[in-house]
């Protein structure tokens, strides 16, 4: 295939064109500029998609350009990983970004400018973070990522809470952000040579190679929000705009799977299974720990902020699985685990994005945030419900649908485990595998709870009823569209999985040349086969078409055959007739059972109202232990040790004299 | 062996299934009056009440939405999809590499999900009641459920059922202690998810106790009879994976007439035998409370795991 322009020359153009349409957003502050804005930025997301997608396909490319320090000019780089990452980000955020134009629709002029340049800035930041092809670029456009979001996130910092979520994230992006840099600094070994060609061209010893890699694992870990790091993600996801927070949990968390991925298999090499160990046991922690935390929340955003940690711990069970298969000399099944978390990766960022999307136009149109004083809002508005619908059932691994699929082949690779020689490490891998069977049934306990509490059901609070109707019921077009693109992607990524299969071994092969059996890569477009047809195989569109005509046979027979009346009644009563839709299950109530199962889990703070209350109340606060045994410990030695620091300023000018008079005596004695 | 005749046998057991799992929960019903001493119904009144139940009116609250409409449909879809999964009477039909036993797992999650989500439409206490529990044996019961097939699964080197039957039933007799273990967690699951005694009791009606029920409460006439028949279907659909898993002798081959009466009363005794079996379970034991459920699928939990690495200790 021959272009006359190079594909990373058009990338590099749509990036600059985000940013362009930034810049413009501030120039004419006016909102319908802003609206039009957003929607070429949506056209830039599917151009950035499709460019993407074919550079998968093709060669790397490279290019340098003229900016930067004067010897030090950025260098990018376009191979299928790249491709394949600035595929997601860019069909993800299409689908956002028509969403957005709609969405801010009661934000001020002056405002809604600042929001356009910082989320435009932030999507560009990303196209470069996974274009970078020196540690240099990438840690600008790294920082630039994690600033641009910061500013997003803080939109409403009129209030505190906001601007605390901000601060914390910050902090954390800044922790992961050293993290990252000694990581290059340890793999560059003093040569001064900062080009991603010489740290992979670096041999490193083994011991300096586990060091790199721990390294580079928590850095780009803290912006996954992989446990302990996570502590940020419940906190900025609910304060950040709807939109942003889709984004955000979408994909800026998958720029960090993108950093592990290049890092770890490119640069690093040499993948050990030791290694994956280690990440199979985080990745399993982060997955029941994020679960378990969203199955108590009744904030929505929080909700999904919680899944998202839990979600980055199925794609870090992927990765551990392929670098223990990859580390003990089994390319193809360490394929399979890569191919399996990628395919998790894309599709998390596109059902995550319909989640926090649906969360923002319930938030729209009720003004709630809170699921205990939500109900009933399928009648109001039933495509958000729709939409929402399949969102749910995506993430909750129901087949046919996308979520299923990744889930799939992270199990058909536990199942590759007879394969390994070491005894513990082959029983272990199922263990890893119930896990992820035990997240995955959460989940949609999870998502049943939140579809059954907010759709279905009744109005719990009749006042925030009166309110859905008054403010028009369903989302706007806009919004409606965005939803619609990524209701499809979940629908398309579940059933036709081999195409994406094919894609995602192209970029396995690129990173770590090992790719998947030829049996699989011969599998035509409806059969799904992860390693060889006796072995496994799922037809998404088998499963479909049979599902769906055996349903409508049902349908048409019960039809033809039944008389087909209906009577409209009350609910049954159940013998008690002064029945309140606040009896309906809450949020809470419907953690309960877990709270009983998990009691350990949870740090609680219980009042039960007693027998004879005049004024019964009911109150449950759930922490994270995390911040009673990590985060307020750090954070107290941290306020310590600033305060001993604090008593060398004096704030008096002789005394500053003085220091520098002392250390430069102390140099001439010690350095001469 | 054609294609066609491979594709008759796939709607032949399909059509069997569905036609025949009324029957399975009516002699099951008929063994337990029979060892609870009292004088047993037809095996036929399963089907009696599904024809009464389609010349009912359904009543439907006024505030269902279209999910509520639709979930009975989806639930006898999900179960008929199973059903055509399962190797029952055959193996190797060509509908079966469409879904393996982890699809299969997710079909059940499907109808589960749904059918948890209709219960919360009308919006009732005992809707959200039924469906939380309902979501809370399911959580325990999948994990376990995948454990043991995982079990079966290294035994064969396949998650493919068919290939997982062929392979336990058609090659050289071998024992495997794994497969017992697996048996036993495999029982438990079954019991928890079709809501049996001792997890939950299909006759009964008491709101401290019930979890289905509670879940199907608003449902009539038609909607009601196809929940019925839709949990009729799931009970044999499990019952025959459990035969297939660790029964599978007499199974005939796709497109084998010959073999085809053979595995039919085989696969009859089998399943008159388990029938008979869940009777007794359901008359010897009482129902446990609902926080002993999680105690009782963690051992069937555990007892998979024990299966799996004696599979894979004793390989060695």
């Amino acid at each position: 295939m021959s272009s006359s322009l190079p594909l990373i020359t058009l990338v590099v153009g749509a990036a600059l064109g985000w940013l362009a349409a930034g810049l413009l957003g501030v120039m004419i502050p006016r909102r319908g500029a802003a609206r039009g804005l957003f929607l070429l930025g949506a056209l830039g997301g599917l151009a950035i998609a499709v460019l993407g997608l074919m550079a998968v396909w093709q060669p790397a490319e490279q290019l340098t350009l003229p900016l930067g320090l004067p010897d030090l000019p950025f260098h990018l780089r376009l191979d299928p990983l790249a491709g394949f990452f600035l595929m997601l980000l860019g069909g993800v955020s299409a689908g956002i970004s028509v969403y957005a134009a709609g969405y801010f629709r009661e934000e001020t002029g002056g405002r809604l400018a600042l929001i356009c340049l910082q989320y435009h800035v932030f999507l560009a930041s990303m196209a470069f973070v996974i274009l970078a092809d020196d540690a240099y670029l990438f840690m600008v456009a790294w920082e630039t990522m994690a600033l641009s979001s910061y500013f997003l996130v803080i939109t409403d910092h009129k209030l505190p809470a906001n601007r605390s979520a901000g601060f914390l994230y910050l902090l954390i992006a800044h922790l992961g952000a050293i993290s990252i840099l000694l990581c290059f600094g340890v793999m560059n070994g003093g040569h001064g040579d900062y080009t991603f060609e010489a740290l992979r061209a670096a041999r490193l010893t083994p011991q300096w190679s586990s060091v790199a890699f721990l390294l580079a694992f928590f850095g780009f870990g803290a912006k996954a929000g992989m446990i302990p790091l996570h502590a940020w993600l419940p906190e900025a996801h609910p304060a950040a705009p709807s939109p942003v927070s889709a984004l955000m949990s979408g994909v800026m968390l998958k720029t960090a799977i993108y950093g592990m991925v290049r890092v770890i298999y490119d640069l690093i090499g040499g993948v050990r299974w030791e290694w994956g160990m280690g990440v199979l046991a985080i990745g399993a922690g982060t997955t029941l720990f994020g679960v378990l935390y969203a199955l108590m929340q009744h904030d929505l955003k929080r909700l999904l902020a919680y899944h998202s940690v839990e979600n980055i711990g199925i794609i870090l069970l992927g990765l551990g699985m392929s670098m223990v298969f990859i580390g003990s000399g089994h390319g193809a099944a360490g394929a399979l685990g890569l191919i399996a978390a990628l395919y998790h990766t894309l599709n998390h960022a596109v059902f995550k994005g319909l989640l926090f999307l649906g969360a923002g136009s319930i938030l729209h149109s009720t003004g709630q945030r809170n699921l205990n004083h939500m109900g009933g809002l399928i009648h109001g508005m039933p495509q958000t419900a729709f939409y929402f619908l399949v969102g749910a059932l995506a993430i909750s691994a129901l087949p046919p649908l996308n979520g299923f699929v990744s889930e799939w082949l992270t199990f058909q690779t536990a199942l590759q485990a007879p394969i390994l020689q070491n005894d513990s490490v082959r029983s272990l891998l199922p263990l890893f595998a119930a896990t992820l069977a035990l997240a995955g049934a959460l989940t949609a306990m999870c998502f049943v709870k939140v579809y059954g509490i907010a759709f279905l059901g009744r109005p719990r609070e009749a006042r925030h009823a009166a309110h859905a109707a008054a403010a028009g019921g369903d989302a706007g077009g806009w919004e409606r569209c965005g939803m619609a693109w990524l209701a499809a992607g979940c629908c398309i990524l579940g059933l036709f999985p081999v195409t994406l299969l094919l894609t995602l071994n192209r970029v396995s092969v690129s990173i770590t040349r090992a790719g998947l059996s030829d049996a699989a890569l011969q599998s035509n477009w409806l059969w799904l086969v992860p390693t060889a047809p006796a072995q496994a195989s799922y037809s998404p569109i088998i499963f479909l078409v049979v599902i769906f005509s055996v349903t409508l046979l049902t349908f048409f027979l019960v039809r033809r055959f039944y008389h087909g009346r209906i009577r409209h009644a009350d609910p049954w009563d159940c013998g008690f007739p002064e029945q309140t839709p606040r009896m309906q299950d809450s949020a809470d109530a419907f953690g309960q059972p877990i709270r009983h199962v998990f009691g350990p889990v949870y740090l609680m703070q219980r009042h039960l109202p007693g027998p004879d209350d005049a004024a019964p109340r009911y109150s449950l606060k759930i922490e994270d232990r995390h911040w009673r045994w990590l985060y307020l410990p750090v954070a107290r030695l941290a306020e310590f040790a600033s305060s001993k620091i604090a008593l060398l300023q004096q704030g008096r000018i002789s005394i500053y004299l003085m220091y520098s008079f002392l250390t430069l005596i102390a140099l001439l004695v010690f350095v001469r | 062996m054609s294609q066609q005749a491979a594709i008759a046998f796939q709607i032949l057991q399909s059509v069997f299934v569905v036609i025949a799992a009324p029957l399975l929960t009516g002699w099951v019903n008929q063994c337990r009056a029979w060892l609870q001493n009292r004088s047993a119904p037809s095996i036929l009144l399963p089907y009696y009440t599904l024809a009464k139940l389609f010349h009912k009116d359904a009543v439907i609250a006024h505030n269902a939405s279209r999910l509520f409409h639709l979930t009975p449909y989806i639930l006898f879809g999900c179960m008929w999809l199973a059903a055509g999964i399962v190797p029952v009477l055959a193996t190797g039909l060509p509908f079966t590499p469409a879904a393996d036993i982890i699809a299969l797992v997710g079909v059940f999650a499907l109808a589960r999900v749904f059918s948890a989500l209709a219960a919360m439409d009308t919006g009732t206490s005992f809707g959200g009641l039924g469906a939380r529990r309902e979501m809370l044996i399911g959580f325990l019961a999948e994990p376990a459920m995948l454990m043991t097939l995982f079990t079966a699964a290294f035994i064969s080197g396949s998650t493919q059922l068919t290939t997982i039957v062929d392979t336990l039933a058609h090659r050289e007799f071998a024992i495997h202690p794994g497969l017992a273990f697996a048996a036993a967690a495999f029982l438990m699951v079954l019991l928890a998810e079709n809501a049996r005694i001792p997890i939950d009791n299909p006759a009964t009606h008491l709101e401290l106790t019930m979890v289905h029920e509670a879940m199907i409460l608003e449902y009539s006439a038609r909607h009601l009879a196809l929940i019925e028949w839709a949990m009729a279907i799931k009970l044999f659909a499990y019952m025959t994976i459990g035969i297939a898993l660790f029964l599978p002798w007499g199974i005939a081959g796709a497109g084998d007439w010959p073999a085809l009466p053979l595995a039919i009363a085989a696969l009859l005794v089998k399943l008159a035998a388990g029938g008979a079996g869940l009777a007794l379970i359901e008359t010897l034991f009482a129902k446990l409370r609902l926080f002993l459920a999680p105690e009782f699928l963690s051992s069937a939990f555990l007892l998979a795991v024990l299966g799996m690495l004696t599979h894979f200790l004793t390989r060695a």
